[in-house]
């Protein structure tokens, strides 16, 4: 069984088969996790590239560790410390990389799109590890893995992104994702924060959390971006928190079991409160560990089809 | 020069000329418009084999690029890709470096205009309306109008400021010339690389919202009104613009305005592609937007049709798109595309498309109308309504090839232009 695509640029398209095997295949990578040597041979002698042009210490790490325990040879490119600040356009960076014979990218880019250009200026196979505000499709991917793994299905779930939706990857794949799999999804946040024509995606918007967390079975929480402030999305952070804010007392408000997630990093007592983040509601590590494996799985599909 | 172009079918609406004829044109003059003409000693001979004959076209939105921006085209590449593009006149944006706002580099664009092909293709500046096309001061006009601008905008700019907008206004209606606004709120669109809607949402990609054009064209309209001057619209793209310039017309306001061929051709949805050539401003828009501007065209409120050639080169496209400068060039596929997509699908007629590339763009910039008579001075566009062709932007004559219309098919292509005395033709 093969990916459809050698590239994994983004959720949007991507048929359900595709999803549930990169989702299948994780389980036993998950496996791999659990042993005392998290170690397996598959990619052994594969060389990864990792260029990430915006700093990221998650995902970066969670893609490196994914790469080693595949036994694969890994170079990490930053954007501080590279021919980027000596005005290298990225087509001339990647080709040059690609010169060296390495097999895969990993690419995270501040510029939507920028991942599909990649694919187009290299041979080499590219993954998605977040362009801009467009797709963060490994995220997304863990998200429903993680969704899964606790309710043993996808389908027929009412998940709730809430935050920042409009300069969101995370929420953007999830929708995608969420909804090939045939869960119903919905948003909520502040009007100026949630794109205008999001319904037509076939999601339901709510301006009242409240109201969002009545029919939620899941709710995915987005870190709120404190530089929006300047650019009058939303007034304060103490606003935010009141009306938007996951606490323990919404949550009980609910009289509902509703389970919490985040792509982190959390903005504590933010988006999220402290007693919540680390609640028995809370999925949020599960996710962490769930995003190596979902890694592994990717990097093993991608990387081993030509 | 001396040519005798036999099985025309000129065309000239104004003088409600639609007819076969031979054109014989000797020293740049009409000296016999009849049939079965004959061709006097060392006259050139063409059989035009029923190609119409128009007076001469006019883009009054193009960016020559020179002085400053020689990678990207010349004057003399840019007249090239005019004269190839069927245009025997074009106008040239003042966002140049340094920008068009001093007489003597308007008057040396022209100069250098008239070396270019024996001076077939008139370049007509549009200077700038503030000093540096900084929003601030007003640029020198007299001077300019002078040296032959004949008109003013701070394009690919708008005039943010509504105080400076009516100085600009109030004083180039003084020399009667009219200021074209680049109608665009940049505190809305600021980061913004593409129309904002559905297909935006979908790509998570910053968008400029077509508001954004509507409030400013609404804010400039009044102020023309209170001042009774001229307001031309550049590049119109929106429904909400082409409403407002419906009403201004019909309070008979002198609000005119024009249309690039990608916006009545093309939406958002080419941006899925994220083909740095589907970039430029005002953005491609969606479809209920393009549908508005084919009927704004078919209902007169668009005036002209102008391609807001931008060209770019090849490497400053190939980049991510939020950092690729916006812009396509267009003059050498405007006809193919206006006849394909307007004349064939009946939105407009061919005397239409005459009035819109020709008589309306002339009228507009005070420029005396062309006559196809005896004694007048010759100045046609040659063009095949069914010659079909694919485009293939590395025949291009311009020196840049940033076009999304690569590989299309088109009915309808200019076979050559005569002007000034001088006359070009295309060789296929």
């Amino acid at each position: 069984m093969a990916l459809t695509s050698r590239h994994l640029l983004g959720l949007e398209g991507m048929a359900k088969e595709d999803i549930n095997l990169i989702l299948d295949t994780t389980i036993s990578f998950r496996e791999v996790l659990e042993r005392p040597i998290k170690k397996v041979p598959t990619l052994q002698g594969k060389t990864i590239v990792n260029l990430f042009f915006e700093s990221s210490t998650r995902t970066r790490t969670s893609f490196e560790l994914a790469e080693r325990r595949l036994s694969a040879d890994v170079v990490n490119f930053s954007s501080d410390a590279s021919s980027v600040r000596k005005g290298e356009t990225l087509k001339d960076t990647a080709r040059n990389i690609e010169m060296m014979k390495i097999d895969m990218v990993v690419m995270r880019h501040s510029a939507a799109g920028s991942m599909d250009f990649l694919s187009r200026v290299i041979d080499a196979n590219v993954i998605n590890a977040g362009d801009g505000a467009h797709e963060h499709p490994t995220q997304a991917l863990l998200d429903m893995y993680t969704i899964r793994e606790k309710f043993g299905k996808i389908e027929g779930l009412n998940i709730c992104i809430v935050g920042d939706i409009a300069h969101s990857r995370v929420a953007l794949s999830n929708i995608y994702g969420l909804k090939t799999m045939g869960a119903t999804v919905s948003v909520c946040g502040p009007k100026t924060l949630i794109p205008r024509h999001i319904m037509d995606l076939g999601v339901q918007v709510f301006y009242d959390v409240d109201e969002a967390l009545a029919s939620a079975d899941v709710v995915n929480v987005l870190r709120i971006q404190l530089e929006r402030q300047d650019r009058a999305f939303f007034p304060t952070l103490r606003e935010y928190r009141q009306y938007f804010g996951i606490s323990r007392e919404r949550l009980d408000r609910t009289k509902r079991s509703i389970v919490i997630m985040h792509p982190g990093p959390i903005n504590r007592d933010v988006e999220l409160s402290a007693d919540v983040a680390d609640s028995e509601h809370s999925l949020i590590l599960q996710q962490v560990l769930n995003g190596v494996a979902v890694r592994m799985a990717v990097l093993f599909l991608i990387g081993t089809r030509k | 020069m001396d040519i005798l172009l036999r099985n025309c079918r000129v065309v000239s609406p104004a003088q409600k000329l639609d007819e076969v004829a031979d054109l014989l044109i000797v020293a740049g003059t009409f000296e016999k418009i009849g049939t079965d003409l004959t061709a006097p000693e060392g006259c050139v001979i063409r059989d035009m084999l029923g190609a119409v004959a128009a007076p001469g076209f006019i883009d009054m939105h193009v960016h020559l690029r020179e002085p400053g921006f020689e990678h990207k085209e010349t004057i003399e590449s840019g007249c090239h890709a005019a004269a190839a593009g069927g245009f025997t006149a074009v106008c040239c944006m003042p966002n140049t470096n340094p920008a068009i706002d001093d007489a003597g580099i308007a008057a040396s664009i022209v100069e250098k205009s008239r070396n270019v092909l024996q001076g077939v293709v008139d370049v007509h500046p549009v200077a700038a309306a503030t000093k540096g096309r900084e929003g601030k001061e007003l640029s020198p006009m007299m001077e300019l109008a002078g040296a032959g601008a004949v008109a003013f905008t701070d394009d690919g700019a708008p005039i943010q400021s509504a105080e400076v907008m009516r100085r600009a206004l109030e004083y180039a209606s003084m020399i009667g010339k009219p200021i074209i606004q680049h109608a665009e709120d940049t505190a809305m669109t600021h980061g913004g690389a593409m129309n904002e809607g559905f297909v935006s949402t979908a790509l998570g990609m910053q968008a400029m919202p077509p508001v954004a054009e509507d409030i400013i064209v609404a804010r400039d309209i009044r102020l023309a009104e209170y001042l009774d001057a001229q307001y031309h619209v550049a590049h119109i793209s929106t429904a909400g613009a082409a409403e407002l310039v419906r009403s201004a017309k019909a309070k008979k306001l002198r609000v005119t305005c024009e249309v690039t061929p990608h916006h009545f051709t093309l939406t958002d949805e080419a941006v899925r592609s994220f083909d740095t050539n589907t970039k430029m401003n005002p953005p491609l828009r969606s479809r209920s937007d393009v549908e508005a501007m084919k009927a704004a065209l078919a209902d007169g409120t668009i005036d002209v049709i102008a391609t807001d050639h931008a060209p770019h080169s090849y490497d400053e496209k190939q980049v991510e798109y939020i950092y690729a400068p916006f812009g396509i060039v267009g003059l050498e596929t405007a006809l193919g595309l206006a006849m394909t997509e307007l004349v064939e699908k009946k939105i407009i007629s061919l005397h239409q498309l005459i009035e819109k590339c020709s008589i309306n763009p002339r009228k507009i910039l005070h420029l005396a109308a062309i006559e196809i008579a005896e004694g007048k001075r010759a100045n046609l566009t040659l063009f095949d309504p069914t010659r079909e062709w694919v485009v293939d932007t590395q025949r291009f004559k311009s020196k840049s090839k940033n076009s999304p219309f690569h590989g299309m098919k088109l009915r309808g292509k200019a076979v050559g232009i005569i002007n000034n005395s001088s006359s070009y033709f295309s060789e296929s």
